[in-house]
């Protein structure tokens, strides 16, 4: 199978270049491509929502989508969701302060539907979480922990925001 | 086992029931953030589909069409001439080549191979394997396999499979029977006899599973240098390199897992036996490391992971004050088409066959079937949760029938927290518990008065409102007890469980555990309780799981036995660590080892707290100089234990009866539901489980697994079912049709604590990773015919979907038509 096209896109800042068959999804292409085998298959018929990822800042699932169809665009995987390498971002933190997950196979696609939530709407009501993470399954937690977790989170921002501007009034 | 029950008897209490708030550990029981989320949460997880090596080749599978099928023919020339196919694997090739993977019970003729052999029994059965290098071609290439297949009779119904002109699953063995034994246990006809009432159910089941997110996969590399075969693999299988080896007639020392492989959850079906036997003997066969993912169809259909599926039919016998007196339960189980562990599945509820209820004897019947199905295997519960179903079912009918109150008749049979240790009919003396006060402390979270009074309120709205009540047991410390009461060829008495502690020159702790995980948050128990005993901080001690050739004995985190086990076994070697600290400490200052402490990892004199020794100082002293350690003792700093289960070492009696698990923990919960008169569809308005599992070691774990057990029990009470057609065609083989639980349909859930510690285990600690999904069925079921009860309707099968109340109200509206 030499039937192979060219594709660039930027996932988590870095900019690649490869062949790809057209036939190859997306997920395909990150985890056996560019290694980056944070995002998971579970489903493969865009059900569970283990494989989502950021396309130009929005959710999908990578499992849905052919690589070849991302070209030129901006992914971000569960690697990319932290700005510092080791480091995690307060969503990260927060799955981790409350228990978010067990097995950790869901969680990738959870952190990235969870971070996209956040960035549309950094008060979330714990519905409003439920609402958002919907589209993953999960199996060990019973979603409670992840709630609680998001709405940790998102006062934690409010806290971080409130520490930036109060030492901005200082200086 | 009298004698059993007398020591268990005479045995010390370490402690009488404490709260949670009164613990005087300084790690066990306190918020602590698990050590492995944090490489989950940056997407630094090690997955079996993550393992890439050099040259590595991939399967993909073909699976029968049919529900019973002769193969003729299996045409891969085609296949085989595309560039990059390595090879097309048949059951014909396999059969000379292995060994067949045995069932648990004795019979011999039910062989099981990871390829059908000359006939496939069930729809989706593997046929044939092919590999190339990638999966995407090893996929193209399974299209240009031709197979032909001659169809015979098949059969799906598990009561029609039992007659006499019913098509035979395996001819060989001669009977689709593949175990019935009846036990009875205590004077069963004289209790019936005395009884006033006598109550007779039938209750089913439907085949459903815990469907992990993760499919099952697995990578196999072989060295013919060393001929050592390396398994990477997304298992929790006890006893699982063994028969690997066995099945690829390899000695045990060839067979290498790497049990730090983290698993995508599991909850009891990750055995993939027969997926790493085909792997591993293509990666010999090919000299290339071979890798297998199943994709969700394979995993559904083929990956046999199916869970119970069984009808229950009951008899109680009780007084009209409601004792309950005596229990005939007849249980028939249908495993599908093959057999591994799933008649034993039967057996764990042996252990807890009256639930908490001082019911003084019981007839068990248990027959196991084949059918033209996928092949059961092990579900969360081990079999538990479809009794404690058919079981609490029961109880809330004799509530209706003596228009009692149905808490109250449970705490009229309950056993009452004086009377333990308690020994139940069937042999088995459970450890400690205190079920009344957990049901109350349940229902007085719940607002009983209030949550009836909701009930009420939508009723009034013409909304069919229920509460559901249900108290159950959770056997754990699983000590495979029903292998030998099963199979009397079969002489287990022994589950072991082991850790190693080892502390390097730098004073670091390590400590090495025998499996893998599959989320339970092992590395975190381990290091949690070695620095209890080591008095040293958690998050410093590195947990790591060893490979096959390097691990001690063990066995595998199933049964809810690793806070007992695994947890027992790091606390035994760190105690030994200990022990010897404090002995190079006495040699050293020259005091008898009475005369010192042990504190924050240093040793000091009691009667001179300034006269000590550092931990820095011991160690050095360890590894570094010999002239100063005690006469005989080794140098440096590492100590094993491997820990047998408290209460086990003992075969069955001749009767059946058997101590099946040590530790027993409570469950009780309490719920409102109401059906949407319009769609059928149940809501849960309010879910509070009161619990009781001894002392939590990770209580942060020990609730993310009861909230996941529940959500799980919702599951399988509402939505999950494995639908087979006539044809015996999977009719649920997507997320599409078999439908998991989201968090629209998991509500808010409140877990409320209370620890009656077990005097077996060194903590007092009991096992909870099966909690919440041994009591939510019976609990739902439990508000769905409270709900359905003003109508005069019921229903007594799972899953309760919309369709299947709507029916259950239609048939009772047509029985009082008819009437």
């Amino acid at each position: 199978m030499n039937n192979t096209l060219p594709l660039a896109m930027t996932v988590n800042g870095v900019h690649y270049e490869r062949e790809v068959e057209p036939r190859t999804t997306l997920v395909d292409f990150l985890r056996d491509s560019l290694a980056l085998t944070g995002t998971h298959v579970g489903c493969e018929h865009g059900v569970c929502g283990a494989c989502s990822v950021l396309l130009n800042d929005e959710p999908v699932r990578s499992c849905c989508m052919f690589a070849i169809q991302a070209d030129g665009m901006n992914i971000t995987t569960v690697e990319g969701l932290s700005t510092q390498r080791g480091q995690m971002s307060t969503l990260q933190d927060a799955f981790c302060e409350k228990h978010a997950l067990q097995c950790g196979y869901c969680t990738p696609g959870m952190l990235v539907s969870c971070h996209a939530l956040l960035k549309d709407n950094p008060k979330p009501s714990p519905e409003e979480v439920r609402e958002a993470i919907s589209g993953n399954l999960c199996r060990c937690t019973g979603y409670q922990q992840i709630v609680d977790a998001v709405i940790h989170a998102s006062t934690a921002h409010t806290a971080e925001s409130d520490a930036k501007k109060a030492s901005h009034h200082v200086n | 086992m009298q004698a059993l029950h007398t020591r268990l008897r005479a045995m010390p209490r370490k402690r009488a029931t404490m709260s949670t708030e009164s613990s005087t550990f300084k790690y066990i029981g306190r918020h602590r953030r698990a050590v492995e989320h944090k490489r989950f949460v940056l997407g630094q997880g090690h997955y079996a589909a993550d393992i890439q090596r050099p040259g590595m080749l991939h399967v993909a599978l073909i699976s029968s069409p049919y529900a019973c099928a002769k193969i003729l023919k299996i045409e891969s020339s085609q296949a085989l001439a595309m560039p990059g196919v390595h090879a097309v694997l048949t059951g014909e090739e396999l059969f000379e080549a292995i060994d067949p993977i045995l069932p648990g019970v004795d019979a011999p003729q039910v062989t099981r191979y990871p390829l059908a052999i000359a006939t496939a029994r069930y729809a989706g059965e593997w046929v044939a394997a092919v590999v190339a290098q990638t999966r995407a071609l090893a996929e193209d290439a399974a299209e240009m396999v031709d197979i032909e297949y001659e169809v015979l009779d098949h059969i799906v119904n598990p009561e029609l499979a039992l007659l006499d002109n019913a098509p035979l699953v395996h001819p060989k063995h001669g009977s689709n029977v593949i175990f019935h034994r009846k036990f009875v246990w205590g004077p069963v006809e004289e209790d019936f006899s005395k009884c006033e009432h006598q109550l007779s159910y039938r209750v089913h089941w439907a085949r459903n599973s815990t469907v992990p997110i993760e499919t099952f996969a697995v990578a196999c590399e072989w060295h013919d240098a060393t001929s050592v075969l390396d398994v990477w693999a997304s298992i929790q299988m006890p006893k699982f390199p063994d028969q690997v080896a066995k099945a690829l007639r390899l000695p045990g020392n060839a067979v290498r897992v790497h049990f730090d492989v983290d698993v995508g959850g599991s909850y009891g079906v990750k055995r993939g036996l027969k997926h790493t036997i085909l792997v591993a003997y293509l990666a010999k066969k090919l000299g290339r490391p071979v890798r297998l993912v199943e994709d969700r169809l394979e995993n559904m259909r083929g990956g046999d992971m199916q869970g119970p599926d069984r009808i229950f039919d009951v008899c109680l016998g009780f007084n009209s004050n409601g004792e309950i007196l005596s229990m005939r339960m007849h249980a028939l189980e249908d495993i599908g088409a093959y057999s591994g562990r799933s008649p034993l599945q039967l057996g764990k509820p042996v252990g807890a066959i009256v639930g908490p209820y001082k019911i003084q004897s019981v007839e068990y019947d248990a027959k196991a079937v084949l059918t033209n199905k996928t092949p059961q295997e092990a579900v969360r519960g081990f079999g538990q949760s479809p009794t404690n179903y058919a079981l609490e079912t029961g109880i809330d009918k004799v509530a209706r029938f003596l228009k009692m109150d149905r808490i109250a008749l449970r705490k009229l049979n309950m056993i009452s927290h004086e009377e333990f240790p308690y020994l139940i009919p069937s042999g088995t003396t459970y450890d400690s518990g205190n079920y009344s006060v957990v049901l109350d402390k349940a229902l007085k979270e719940a607002g009983l008065e209030s949550l009836l009074q909701q009930r009420d309120a939508l009723r009034a709205k013409g909304i069919h409102a229920g509460v559901g009540i249900s108290t159950c047991l959770e056997p754990s410390g699983g000590n495979s007890s029903f292998e030998p009461l099963f199979n009397p060829k079969n002489e287990t008495t022994t589950w072991m469980d082991s850790c190693l502690v080892r502390v390097d020159l730098s004073g670091s702790i390590t400590a090495l555990m025998g499996t893998s995980s599959s989320g339970q948050a092992h590395e975190t128990l381990v290091s949690t309780v070695v620095g209890e005993i080591l008095e040293r901080e958690p998050d410093s001690i590195r947990v790591l799981h060893a490979d096959s050739l390097n691990a001690l004995p063990s066995n595998s985190p199933v049964g809810s036995r690793m806070a007992i086990m695994l947890g027992g076994a790091a606390a035994g070697a760190a105690k030994k660590i200990r022990t010897k600290l404090l002995l190079i400490a006495a040699h050293n200052m020259q005091r008898g080892v009475q005369e010192l402490s042990f504190e924050g990892g240093g040793v000091f004199e009691k009667a001179a707290p300034q006269h000590k020794l550092s931990w820095d100082a011991l160690i050095e002293i360890a590894h570094r100089k010999y002239h100063c350690l005690p006469s005989g003792m080794e140098p440096g700093l590492q100590e094993k234990f491997v820990w047998e289960v408290p209460t086990g070492g003992q075969l069955p009696t001749a009767d059946g009866r058997v101590q099946m698990y040590p530790c027993h923990s409570f469950e009780a919960h309490v719920i409102l539901a109401s059906i949407d008169p319009g769609t059928f569809k149940v809501q849960i308005h309010r879910y509070v489980c009161g619990h009781d599992c001894g002392v939590m070691i990770s209580p942060d774990v020990v609730h993310g697994m009861t909230y996941g057990g529940i959500a799980h029990g919702l599951g399988a009470a509402l939505m999950e079912k494995f639908a087979f057609s006539e044809e015996g065609q999977l009719l649920a083989g997507t997320f599409m049709d078999y439908l998991l639980p989201t968090a629209h349909e998991v509500p808010s859930i409140s877990i409320v604590d209370h620890c009656t510690p077990s005097p077996l285990t060194e903590f007092g600690q009991k096992g909870s990773g099966e909690a919440g999904y041994l009591g939510a069925p019976a609990a739902v079921a439990s508000a769905v015919n409270d709900a359905l009860a003003p109508m005069g309707a019921s229903i007594d099968y799972l899953p309760m979907t919309p369709q299947a109340i709507w029916s259950a109200v239609e048939k009772s509206k047509l029985s009082k038509a008819l009437a």
